[in-house]
C-alpha cells in the first residue's frame, strides 16, 4: 500500500468495499462511466517584506468529487466532508445527470504502473518550517545587497503536497503523492523619478532541497534585482510588425498561447478553436517540433498520473510543422475515438476535470543563438515574459515581454519597457525561420488558467526568430 | 431528472458557535489577539451547448480560517476538517506558525471602538435563487443559448449558454468580541455563440446577466439577443496600421481600467511603493471630469458588505474627485503603515493575512450617451476586448492587445483585431475627454463608456 492510499484508507476509513458503493451509487440512473477523486492537499506560504516575516500560513483542504458521463454530459458533485454519507449523497447527485437503467462499476480495481517522477514527500506542515524560512530571508538579503537602488523586496516561499486517489468505474485505480515547490521574488526600483519592477522565481516537483544545491534563493535575488536595474533605463517599446527573437525558456510561454490551448482535445470536439480541422495540416515552419511532456522528472508541469488516473505521456503535437495530434482527456478521447494522452486535470476535488497542458516545448534546432541575433536587421529580442492569453476561436493571442531588448543590424541595443506582442495563433509559428540549439525549460513558476481553474505548467522553447510579429509599444 | 435539495438544505447554524469557541480556545492557548471567518456555500452551475446539457454540477463546502497573535507576532491557518481534530490542528498549527515569524509593530486587529456593522438592510439575499427545479434552471441556460443561435443564420456554434446559483455565508469572530455575519445570495445566465463567416473565420464573445434574487435577472433572450450582437459585429474583423487615434471604451473594457486604478490606490502596492500612486494624496492624477467612488454599502450591490473581513464597517470613500486623489483603499495594517485610517476595505480569504479588496468601485457617469461620444470622432477606435496582462502598476505602463471597430467619420465601420493599444495609465487618466451616461453594475466594479486620447495603436 502506498503512502497515500494508506492515508485515505486510515485516517478516513475508506474500504475498497465502500468505493464500490459510492461508484455504484454514482452508475444508478445509468451513465458510461464514473469516478471518485479523492484530494488531501496541505500548504505552506511564507512572505518576506521589508525584510521582516509578514505573513505565514499553513492549511489542509480535503474533499471527495465525483463525476458522472453520459454521452457528452457531466455530472458533478463534491464534498469536503469525506463522512460515507457525505460522498455517498454526493455520488447521488452526480448520477442525475443519466436517465437510465442503473448500471455496475467493474467489479475489481487494477492499479496501472505509472512513472515515479518526484521525491515523495513528508506532507509540508510537518517539514521543517524554519529552514524554509531562511531560504526566503536569505533571498530577501541577497536582493537588498545586488544594488542600492533596490528599494523594495518581497519574497515569497510556498509549497504544497497534493495526495490523490483516483477511481474508475471501468477499474481505474490510480494514487500519486505530488509535491510542489516555489521561491519566487519581487523587486521595485527606484533612481530619481524613475521606478521598475523586477520578478524572478522557480521551482518544481521538488523538495526544500532544491533550494539549497540547484537553485539557490541568491539566484533567484539576482535575477529579480538584474531585471528591476535594468528597466529603469528602458526605453519604449516600438509599435507595429517587426523581426523578434524570443530568447530560451519561459519565453515558450508563446507555444502555450498560441497553439497549446488551441490543441486542447476539448475546443476541437466542439468545433470552437482556429485549430479545429487542422489535424495534418501545416501549422508551423518545417523547422518546428512542439511536445506536450508531462513524464520529465521533477517539473513543474510534470505528474505521474493526471486527475483521471491515467499516467502521463509524452505527446507530438507538432512535428516538422505539421500538426500531429491533440491533448486528451476520458471524455474527449472516447467521443472523438481518439487516444486519450493523459491530459485530463482539474485544479481541486471541486473541479470538473479537462484537457490541459503539462509542459509544453519545441525541440531544439541547428542555429546558434548568436547567429540568430546577428541576422535581424530591426526587431525586438524578448528574453523574460510577465503573462499571456489567447481568445480560442479567433486564435489571436497576447503575451507581455518584462525584459525586452531592441537589435539593431545584428547588434543587441536598448532595454524596451511596455513590450506586448500580438500575433495569430495557427500562422504564428509558421513565421519561424531559425530554431537554436540551446532548448531550456523555464525555471518553474508558470500557472496555467483555464476556466476559472488553475494548474502547474511548464513551457520551453530554444532561441527562437519569427520574421514578423506585432510589437505593441508606443515608440518608433 | 429528479429535484434534488437535500445537498442545498441551506446553511449550518453551528458557525457562529463555531468561530467563538475556536477565538476562546486560541485565546485560553495564550494568545494575545485572534480572529476566525467561516467561509460556507451552496453552488449549482450547468452549462447547456448545442441545446444539450453539458455539465450539472452541485454542491456545498465549509472550511475555517484562524489568525492568532502572539504580541506583534501572527500567523494562520486553515482547513476544511472541522472536526475535533482538525480544529485542534488549526489552533496548534496556527501557534506553532506564530513562534517563527517576526515582530511586526504595525501588525494587530482593529481597536475595539473601530468594529462594527453597516445598519440597514443592504438586500444580499434572497433565497429565491434556489427557488427553481434543476429542470426550469437548465431551461434557462437552454434557452439563452438558443436566442443566440437563432439571432442569425451566421451563428453556427456555441460555447454554451450557462446558469449558476450560489449562496454563501459568511461569520467573522474577533477577541475584542465581534461576531458579525452575513448571507449573499446570487444568480446569473451567460450566453457565449460562435459566429462564422463565409471565409470559415470564427468569432466568439458573450454576455451575461448577474443578480442577487431572480426577480432582477435579465430574461434569457435579452441576454443571448445581445450575445448574439456582441458576436456578430467582430466578424471579418481586419488588422489595421499602427496610428495614434482618440479610443472609446466599451462599458466592460473601461471597467478594466477602473481595475486598474483599484490596484493603484489599494494600500498594499502604495505603502511598498509598488504603485504609480503611491505618495500622489491630495494631488491631481486625472481630468478634472473624474470621480472615483468606492462604495461598500449600496444596497444589492455586488461589493457589498455589512463589515469587512477584519470587523470595520464598510463605508463611501472617494477615491478621485474631480481628478483629485482623496484616499487610497485601506485595510487595518496598510492604514498604520501609512498613518491614516482604515477604509473598511480589509479582504481575506481563509489563508493568510487580510489583504484589500473594494466595494462597489465606480467612475461616476457622464452625460453623454456612447452614440454622441462615437459620433464626435472623424477616426478612431472603439474597443470591445482587451486580451493579456500588460500592466505594469510600478510605472503605470499599459500595452494590451485588443479587438474592436474602427471609428469612421462618427460612425462605426469596420471590425478590427490583432492590434494593442499602448500608453501610459498616469497619462491615460489626464487624457479621459470624455465619459459617458451608461454606467451600469454587472459586477463590483463598473464603468461607464468613456474616451481616452493620445494613445498608440500598434497594427501592421
Amino acid at each position: 500500500m502506498t503512502q497515500n492510499q494508506s492515508l485515505f484508507f486510515q485516517k478516513f476509513g475508506i474500504t475498497p468495499n465502500d468505493l464500490q458503493r459510492y461508484l455504484g451509487e454514482a452508475l444508478s440512473a445509468g451513465g458510461d462511466y464514473a469516478d471518485l477523486y479523492f484530494e488531501y492537499l496541505t500548504s505552506t506560504s511564507i512572505t518576506v517584506d521589508e525584510s521582516i516575516v509578514k505573513s505565514a500560513s499553513q492549511g489542509i483542504s480535503a474533499g471527495c468529487g465525483v463525476r458522472v458521463l453520459a454521452d457528452d454530459r457531466t455530472g458533478y458533485a463534491y464534498t469536503d466532508d469525506l463522512a460515507p454519507e457525505k460522498i455517498m449523497r454526493a455520488a447521488r447527485t452526480a448520477a442525475l445527470i443519466a436517465r437510465g437503467p442503473a448500471k455496475s462499476p467493474i467489479e475489481g480495481f487494477k492499479e496501472n504502473t505509472s512513472h515515479q517522477l518526484y521525491p515523495i514527500a513528508a506532507p509540508s506542515a510537518e517539514a521543517d518550517i524554519a529552514a524554509k524560512l531562511e531560504l526566503v530571508m536569505r533571498g530577501d538579503r541577497a536582493a537588498r545587497a545586488y544594488d542600492p537602488r533596490i528599494v523594495q523586496v518581497r519574497t515569497g516561499y510556498f509549497d504544497e503536497v497534493r495526495q490523490i486517489l483516483v477511481i474508475g468505474s471501468d477499474g481505474t485505480f490510480a494514487s500519486d503523492v505530488q509535491p510542489l515547490a516555489r521561491l519566487s521574488l519581487t523587486c521595485v526600483a527606484k533612481s530619481g523619478e524613475n521606478s521598475a519592477k523586477g520578478q524572478a522565481g522557480g521551482g518544481g516537483r521538488v523538495s526544500v532541497d532544491y533550494f539549497q544545491t540547484e537553485r539557490t534563493p541568491e539566484h533567484f535575488a539576482r535575477e529579480a534585482a538584474r531585471q528591476a536595474i535594468i528597466q529603469l533605463d528602458a526605453r519604449e517599446a516600438p509599435a507595429g510588425e517587426m523581426e523578434v527573437v524570443l530568447g530560451p525558456g519561459w519565453p515558450g510561454i508563446l507555444l502555450h498561447e498560441a497553439i497549446g490551448h488551441g490543441l486542447e482535445a476539448d475546443f476541437n470536439r466542439k468545433g470552437t478553436s482556429a485549430f479545429s480541422g487542422m489535424l495534418g495540416k501545416r501549422v508551423a515552419s518545417d523547422k518546428c517540433t512542439v511536445v506536450d511532456n508531462g513524464t520529465l522528472p521533477s517539473r513543474r508541469g510534470s505528474i505521474n498520473v493526471d486527475d483521471e488516473g491515467s499516467p502521463t505521456q509524452n505527446t507530438v503535437l507538432i512535428e516538422n510543422g505539421i500538426l500531429k495530434g491533440y491533448l486528451s482527456d476520458k471524455l474527449s478521447s472516447r467521443l472523438m475515438g481518439m487516444p486519450d494522452t493523459g491530459n485530463g486535470r482539474r485544479e481541486s476535488y471541486a473541479h470538473i476535470p479537462m484537457p490541459r497542458m503539462t509542459n509544453t516545448y519545441m525541440l531544439a534546432g541547428d542555429d546558434s543563438p548568436e547567429d540568430i541575433i546577428r541576422s535581424v536587421k530591426r526587431g525586438v529580442y524578448a528574453v523574460n515574459f510577465g503573462g499571456g492569453q489567447v481568445d480560442i476561436t479567433n486564435g489571436k493571442f497576447v503575451f507581455s515581454a518584462s525584459e525586452a531588448y531592441m537589435v539593431e543590424n545584428g547588434q543587441v541595443t536598448a532595454p524596451l519597457k511596455n513590450c506586448t506582442l500580438i500575433g495569430n495563433g495557427p500562422d504564428a509559428l509558421t513565421k519561424v525561420s531559425m530554431v537554436g540549439n540551446d532548448l531550456q525549460l523555464d525555471e518553474g513558476v508558470g500557472t496555467c488558467g483555464k476556466d476559472g481553474q488553475s494548474v502547474p505548467v511548464g513551457v520551453g522553447i530554444p532561441t527562437l526568430k519569427l520574421d514578423r510579429m506585432t510589437v505593441g509599444g508606443t515608440g518608433r | 431528472m429528479a429535484t434534488h435539495t437535500e445537498i442545498l438544505s441551506g446553511v449550518d447554524a453551528g458557525s457562529r458557535e463555531l468561530a467563538s469557541s475556536v477565538i476562546a480556545r486560541a485565546m485560553k492557548s495564550g494568545a494575545t489577539a485572534a480572529e476566525a471567518v467561516i467561509s460556507e456555500g451552496t453552488e449549482f452551475s450547468t452549462v447547456v451547448r448545442m441545446g444539450k446539457v453539458e455539465t450539472l454540477k452541485e454542491s456545498g463546502s465549509r472550511a475555517i480560517g484562524l489568525r492568532v497573535f502572539l504580541g506583534k507576532r501572527s500567523a494562520s491557518t486553515y482547513s476544511s476538517d472541522l472536526t475535533e481534530s482538525g480544529i485542534q490542528q488549526l489552533i496548534s498549527g496556527a501557534f506553532e506558525l506564530a513562534r517563527i515569524t517576526s515582530e511586526d509593530p504595525y501588525s494587530g486587529i482593529p481597536e475595539p471602538s473601530q468594529l462594527g456593522v453597516f445598519s440597514g438592510d443592504l438586500q444580499l439575499y434572497y433565497d429565491d435563487v434556489f427557488s427553481l427545479p434543476p429542470e426550469e434552471r437548465i431551461d434557462f441556460a437552454r434557452r439563452t443559448e438558443r436566442a443566440a443561435l437563432d439571432a442569425d443564420p451566421r451563428m453556427k456554434n456555441s460555447d454554451g449558454g450557462a446558469f449558476d446559483a450560489a449562496v454563501g455565508h459568511r461569520v467573522l469572530a474577533n477577541s475584542h468580541g465581534f461576531v458579525g455575519e452575513f448571507r449573499r445570495s446570487y444568480c446569473s445566465m451567460s450566453s457565449a455563440p460562435i459566429a462564422q463567416d463565409e471565409s470559415g473565420a470564427m468569432q466568439r464573445d458573450y454576455w451575461f446577466s448577474l443578480a442577487r434574487t431572480m426577480a432582477k435577472l435579465e430574461s434569457p433572450e435579452a441576454v443571448g439577443l445581445e450575445a448574439a450582437r456582441r458576436t456578430l459585429r467582430r466578424l471579418g474583423a481586419r488588422k489595421i496600421a499602427s496610428i495614434q487615434v482618440p479610443v472609446v471604451l466599451d462599458p466592460q473594457v473601461a471597467g478594466s481600467i477602473l481595475d486598474n486604478i483599484f490596484d493603484a490606490v489599494n494600500g498594499d502596492a502604495v505603502y511598498r511603493q509598488s504603485s504609480f500612486l503611491a505618495g500622489k494624496l491630495g494631488e491631481k492624477v486625472a481630468a478634472g471630469n473624474i470621480t472615483v467612488i468606492d462604495d461598500g454599502t449600496i444596497p444589492g450591490g455586488f461589493g457589498t458588505e455589512p463589515f469587512d473581513s477584519e470587523g470595520v464597517p464598510t463605508q463611501r470613500t472617494p477615491v478621485i474627485e474631480n481628478g483629485v486623489l482623496k484616499s487610497y483603499l485601506l485595510n487595518t495594517y496598510t492604514a498604520k503603515k501609512l498613518g491614516l485610517k482604515t477604509t473598511g476595505n480589509a479582504s481575506r480569504g481563509l489563508a493568510g493575512n487580510p489583504g484589500i479588496g473594494s466595494g462597489n468601485f465606480f467612475l461616476e457617469k457622464g452625460s453623454r450617451t456612447p452614440q454622441q461620444i462615437i459620433g464626435g470622432i472623424k477616426q478612431g477606435l472603439y474597443v470591445v476586448q482587451f486580451l493579456g496582462f500588460g500592466v505594469n502598476m510600478v510605472t503605470g505602463d499599459f500595452s494590451r492587445g485588443a479587438s474592436g471597430l474602427w471609428i469612421e467619420n462618427g460612425e462605426l465601420a469596420y471590425p478590427v483585431e490583432e492590434i494593442t493599444v499602448a500608453g501610459n495609465l498616469k497619462d491615460m487618466l489626464n487624457n479621459i475627454s470624455e465619459i459617458g451616461d451608461d454606467l451600469e453594475f454587472r459586477g463590483s466594479t463598473a464603468s461607464p463608456t468613456i474616451r481616452i486620447d493620445g494613445m498608440t495603436i500598434a497594427g501592421a
